[in-house]
């Protein structure tokens, strides 16, 4: 039972760390989901065999009692994680509002910086990333978003 | 109620408070102030309370120690604390002169309170659990202050941070799992006798493993690349509180870790990416255009020096690596601060569109120079005491390449705050934004906004304080480092908690 919950555990990491490596939000969110899942089954699959609820007055001398405290771990991963799956769906979805395309975009600073490096001519060159910037997310900007720096 | 959870019950309480007073922003805001201020008044009580009577511990809700959640605060993580309050307190002072929070739906100041609460709860807990639960409640703050109401460059930026900081939270709550089951506990006194007694190789696994997940939230090599990504896209007091704050919290689970697990055979791996850590950060710097990206570059080649101390490994190491997290948090955070009033006023950060600021808003050259100074390590600053320490315990220790590399990064510092200097303050710029043009145009002054410029004026101040009294805060570094190295006292008190 153990070893197929530890193979268990681990084909969810292999598949969640290969979502987590494809190019798509959709997939990374899953993938992080899997991932998620396969630590939460690795805490219980740590705290032994199944028992007895751990309830006081209910054989209290504690043997064959299930470990109540990866119970509690478990419980409390699971919450935040499905906050977390919700939270990066939002996410995602603004992305794509952003930009319809579910593609996790070049970082457009790297980009600037690897131009320069190609450009190479000895001297510094005045960087235009706010062109650059511009470009990919033009309806964005048509959008009646909220305004930038809105937090504190 | 205990002294100990109060810095973070407090903000936690408020944030609940501040969202149902969403109606109006000044109410908003007297909460949130108030309820920062009390937390510091709070923390500030602890770090005297341990400082004169030793280590405070409490188990929540009456278990016995190693059962509960506890609460510990040594003088590492007090002093911490109050670092981190007043940076959390005059930032959130600056980011109301600038309006931020006035955003609808009004979320920016209970979401601030709740990284506070987060913050305060990560250096104080006594169980890598409620570590795990810690920085979740910190990172899930940090991740609505860093996307909410952005534009869509900054969701890009800002889905690297989140989806890099979920992969580590779960890497984290894994190696929290596979330790419960190595030794029974995450109650880290607990852990301090039995991590020890396991197996080498398991020892060896589950203590980097934890490690390297610390250095992800840290930032160091090779973990290091979502930090320069996602920090200068974000408003710029969140990235003023991002930047002085979060990576410091990994660092000082990294230094709470090798205190606890006694992992001196780790000693190799940090002395590696401490050096590499300082050379590439920096390096990273002096390539970059635009001032809020090359102070990001510079978080990372900082952190190095930090973890240059821990892997040092001596009493010396340790009280330098305290001292610099002391020094790094009010100094990295003013930085960036006063690229905010620089944006602000002008209305960009990009040094070639800037130039000549010297005479058109000295005040600004000011508050610049003197943490770019200290974070170069020029005496009498902060840095200059937090590098020497590091430096000489590293030389004490026989680790010449790790302090060739820490003194060549410290040059390449000079030199890249010497460009910002250059190009901010010096000059003219290239390619002027409106602002400037005008400002040129008629050889006027920048005005200056009181409450933020207050704010940047009042945390410059601040970092003052270390160099004043040098000796005094190099002792209580000093004996917190002792308390690091030999954790029984630590045990001690969770024991009689």
């Amino acid at each position: 039972m153990t070893l197929l919950l530890a193979v268990l555990v681990a084909w969810l990491f292999a598949v969640g760390t290969y979502l987590l490596l494809q190019r798509a939000l959709t997939r990374i969110v899953l993938g992080l989901g899997l991932l998620g899942h396969g630590a939460v089954l690795l805490l219980i699959t740590v705290g032994g065999r199944a028992g007895d609820p751990p309830l006081v007055g209910k054989g209290d001398d504690g043997v064959g009692v299930a470990a109540p405290l990866p119970q509690a771990f478990a419980l409390t991963a699971i919450v935040i994680g499905f906050g977390m799956t919700a939270f990066l769906l939002a996410l995602a979805y603004r992305s794509w509002v952003g930009t319809h395309d579910d593609e996790v975009q070049d970082d457009v600073e790297d980009r600037r910086v690897a131009r320069q490096v190609a450009d190479d001519e000895g001297h510094f060159r005045a960087p235009d990333a706010d062109a650059d910037a511009d470009e990919p997310w033009d309806e964005w900007d048509d959008d009646e978003s909220p305004k930038q720096g809105a937090t504190s | 109620m205990n002294l100990v959870v109060l810095p973070a019950i407090i903000p936690l309480f408020a944030a609940g408070l501040a969202l149902l007073a969403h109606r109006s922003l000044s109410a908003q805001r007297v909460i949130s102030f108030a309820a920062n201020l009390a937390a510091l008044a709070a923390a500030v009580a602890l770090l005297a309370d341990v400082e004169a009577n030793g280590i405070q511990a409490h188990t929540i809700g009456g278990w016995p120690a190693g059962v509960g959640i506890t609460f510990v605060a040594d003088l590492t993580s007090a002093l911490f604390l109050v670092v981190s309050l007043v940076v959390l307190v005059l930032v959130q002072l600056f980011a109301i002169g600038q309006g931020v929070d006035a955003a609808r739906p009004r979320v920016g100041q209970p979401v601030y309170l709740v990284l506070s609460a987060g913050v305060a709860m990560a250096f104080l807990t006594g169980d890598l659990f409620n570590l795990f639960v810690a920085f979740e409640v910190m990172l899930i703050a940090s991740y609505v202050l860093l996307t909410f109401g952005a534009g869509a460059a900054q969701i890009r930026t800002g889905m690297t941070y989140v989806v890099m900081n979920v992969l580590a939270s779960t890497l984290l709550l894994s190696t929290v799992g596979l330790i419960y089951g190595a030794t029974g506990t995450v109650n880290m006194a607990e852990l301090v006798g039995r991590f020890p007694e396991l197996p080498d190789a398991t020892r060896l696994a589950l203590g980097l493993l934890l490690l390297a997940v610390f250095a992800i939230k840290a930032a160091l090599f090779p973990f290091f690349f979502w930090l320069p990504d996602s920090y200068p896209t974000a408003p710029v007091a969140v990235t003023a509180v991002f930047a002085g704050l979060l990576t410091k919290v990994g660092v000082y689970t990294m230094i709470r870790a090798t205190s606890i697990l006694e992992l001196d055979d780790a000693r190799t791996v940090l002395v590696v990416a401490a050096s590499l850590t300082m050379i590439i950060g920096v390096v990273g710097a002096i390539v970059q255009g635009d001032m809020k990206r090359i102070l990001s570059f510079h978080i990372i080649s900082q952190v190095g020096y930090m973890i240059m101390g821990l892997a040092v490994g001596t009493v010396a190491g340790l009280t330098g690596a305290v001292l610099y997290v002391v020094h790094h948090i009010p100094v990295k955070t003013a930085l960036f601060l006063v690229s905010g009033l620089i944006e602000q006023a002008t209305g960009t950060a990009q040094l070639h569109r800037l130039g000549g600021l010297v005479r058109r808003a000295p005040l600004f050259a000011a508050l610049f120079a003197i943490p770019a100074m200290s974070l170069a390590g020029i005496p009498p600053f902060s840095g200059f005491l937090a590098k020497l320490a590091v430096i000489t315990a590293g030389l004490d220790a026989g680790d010449y390449v790790m302090v060739a590399a820490s003194l060549i990064a410290s040059l390449l510092t000079i030199f890249s705050m010497s460009k910002i200097w250059a190009g901010v303050f010096w000059g003219t710029a290239d390619d002027p934004t409106p602002t400037m043009a005008a400002a040129d145009a008629d050889d006027a002054t920048f005005p200056i906004d009181r409450v933020t410029a207050g704010a940047t004026a009042l945390l410059v101040a601040a970092t003052l304080i270390v160099p004043i009294f040098g000796s005094d805060v190099y002792d209580l570094a000093e004996r917190a480092a002792l308390d690091l190295l030999d954790p029984s006292a630590y045990v001690e008190a969770v024991r009689n908690s």
